[in-house]
């Protein structure tokens, strides 16, 4: 059984009148690479900015590898590397002087700093930048830059926040790769996300996190097999409207064999269903077409991740990304991130 | 552009913090890069520093030049008015300096870069508030120096060398306490906005109250009172004494309404104000910091 590197326990964190954390625990095995899954404002970064000793929870208990964060916070920041989500770049200095700056503040010597230097600078591809002004590098350049300045002091544990939100494809790889790479040499990695896709790929196990709690927990295999039964994504008419996606819901409900079913507002209206097996099908095509609905297109397929969210929140993780898109305050997330 | 990493890079293995090295060898360390870090920004932006000096230069020409022809005897002791103002504007030159001390911490705050800090073990996190005050007080001084320059081609004239060493250290004594005070407004405040709007606010009106441009016999007595209590008065009459090659201690410099002033009063005052500031922002960055 490998050592528990991250403990949370129990963290609840208010800001004013909105509750950001109602008890969130988690814990991060040595060497593994962990996923946090859940729409913007599920309380991620909140967790993570803990974690890396930025903020204070209201209560609880936060340990890495055994260490009382909130007791010995500077212990803890020696082990831990963070890349942050909104990347802060000194835009005139080069990245090689922001990576020297970001070395003396971790008290690195001055030939393990160029030893870094140079091994990050490989790892991470940045010979051609690396010595330009941070102000001309792309997205991906920067993210790139960050994760060596989180990398460079060679941490037992990296904390990423949404490390690839906005980055092009290649740049996103090469930022996978990194991290598998590291996991294998046994740093435990901790990255929130809200991809499904990246957490899916990456991850060796993943939390869902709704609401400033875990809801879910598990290797994403384990979750997904947990779930049994075939998933069918059906519609009736490329973009339907909820008043017949309402009218197909009231034909099915009259079918046996249907555990579960949700209509997806975010692709048409389409209905998400679980059955019990693929017996069920051609019966459900034949009330569909009695009643007038004929069905336009159906897919089947065995659990995905989106499923494994959808049954613990009772909602896709598109939807509960549109339901807080509205609702966010820029100003207010703004003001938690200033000191 | 974007291009794979090589594998062939290894990634060495995460190995315990270092726990041998010294608390002043680190605490040098962090103290030096954060002062670096603000000097390499100087260096390529350099119009703060242009400006910083272009200003008060164009004080002294033109305020120069406007009173050139000021009536005799406005003056103590027959002075011309633009040695009178050479004073002033020395004064006012660090204090604008000073004053400005919060404005990269402001914008460390808005754009995250401070967290990144935070987020490093550093030894103390006094370090962030030191490498300031020393990229300040370097700065400031810097330009103080080239307006005194500037003063004696323009004839204004020089102090001797134990009359620079007192301009010198009345000048640190101003620059630390406007420095604390600016620093504490820039942890105080919501945004660089509010941040510059008080600084426009504070800048002028303190230098008109003082006696950087006229002397106390010249003002009315509510201007007069408010000019013997302003800080940049206690600075600029020790500088204009020793511009003057008066650098006694005891020597009165300043008759105010109150009393006569002594360069060692006034001293004593910028030094009071000094370790007060910093003591009262201490539990404000103390929180910000923590």
């Amino acid at each position: 059984m490998p050592e528990t590197v991250i403990e949370l326990e129990e963290l609840h964190k208010r800001y004013g009148p909105v509750e950001a954390l109602g008890g969130f625990s988690l814990q991060v095995s040595q060497g593994s690479l962990y996923g946090l899954l859940g729409p913007n404002g599920a309380g991620k970064t909140t967790v993570l900015r803990i974690l890396c000793t930025l903020l204070a929870p209201d209560s609880g208990h936060v340990r890495v590898a055994g260490i009382d964060a909130l007791a010995q916070p500077r212990a803890v920041r020696e082990l831990l590397g963070y890349v942050a989500q909104e990347v802060a770049i000194d835009k005139i200095l080069t990245g090689r002087e922001l990576l020297e700056l970001q070395g003396a503040l971790y008290h690195l010597p001055a030939d393990r700093l160029r030893a870094r230097l140079l091994e990050l600078t490989d790892l991470l591809a940045m010979h051609d930048w690396i010595d330009r002004r941070c102000g001309t590098y792309s997205g991906g350049m920067r993210r790139r830059l960050d994760l060596a300045s989180g990398l460079l002091h060679n941490p037992a544990v990296l904390v990423l926040d949404e490390p690839t939100v906005g980055l092009d494809i290649e740049s996103r790889a090469t930022i996978w790769q990194v991290l598998r790479q590291l996991r294998d040499q046994g740093t435990t990695v901790l990255l929130s996300s809200h991809y499904l896709e990246e957490v899916d790929a990456l991850a060796d196990r993943l939390a869902i996190v709704e609401d400033g709690r875990v809801i879910a927990e598990g290797s994403p295999s384990t979750l997904k097999n947990a779930l049994g039964g075939d998933r069918v994504t059906l519609r009736v008419r490329e973009f339907s409207d909820d008043v017949e996606a309402a009218r197909v819901q009231q034909v099915l409900q009259a079918c046996p064999g249907i555990q579960q079913m949700v209509v997806n507002r975010a692709q048409g209206h389409s209905l998400n269903l679980v059955v019990e097996s693929e017996a069920v099908i051609e019966p459900l095509r034949r009330q569909l077409a009695a009643a007038d609905l004929p069905v336009f297109s159906l897919s089947q397929s065995r659990p995905s991740l989106d499923d494994v969210y959808l049954q613990a929140t009772g909602r896709t993780l598109m939807d509960a990304e549109l339901a807080v898109a509205g609702s966010r305050d820029p100003k207010a997330e703004r003001k938690q991130a200033m000191r | 552009m974007t291009s794979a990493p090589s594998l062939s890079a290894p990634v060495p293995r995460p190995e315990a913090p270092q726990a041998t090295r010294s608390a002043l060898a680190d605490l040098s360390q962090e103290i030096l890069a954060l002062t670096k870090r603000l000097f390499l920004q100087l260096a390529r932006r350099p119009s703060t520093l242009v400006a910083g000096v272009l200003q008060p230069l164009i004080w002294l020409v033109l305020f120069g030049a406007l009173f050139a022809k000021a009536p005799e005897g406005l003056l103590p002791d027959g002075m011309s008015y633009g040695r009178f103002l050479g004073a002033g504007v020395i004064v006012f030159t660090a204090f604008s300096a000073a004053l400005n001390a919060g404005l990269p911490v402001m914008f460390d705050r808005e754009f995250g870069f401070l967290n990144r800090l935070l987020v490093a073990p550093l030894r103390s996190r006094s370090s962030i508030v030191i490498a300031s005050v020393l990229y300040i007080t370097s700065l400031s001084l810097v330009q103080s120096l080239a307006i005194m320059g500037t003063a004696a081609l323009l004839g204004y004239g020089w102090p001797g060398t134990y009359g620079l060493l007192l301009v010198l250290i009345t000048l640190l004594l101003l620059v630390f306490a406007v420095t604390g005070l600016s620093l504490g407004l820039a942890f105080a405040l919501p945004g660089h906005i509010e941040l510059i709007a008080v600084i426009f606010v504070v800048n002028l009106p303190l230098l008109f109250a003082s006696t950087a441009l006229a002397p106390i016999s010249f003002m009315p007595a509510w201007l007069g009172w408010l000019a013997a209590l302003n800080p940049l008065t206690f600075a600029i009459e020790p500088i204009r004494a020793a511009y003057g090659g008066n650098v006694s201690l005891t020597a009165t410099v300043l008759e105010a309404p109150y009393g006569a002033l002594s360069t060692a009063h006034c001293l004593l005052v910028l030094a009071i104000l000094a370790v007060g500031l910093f003591l009262l922002i201490r539990p404000l960055l103390d929180r910000k910091l923590s």
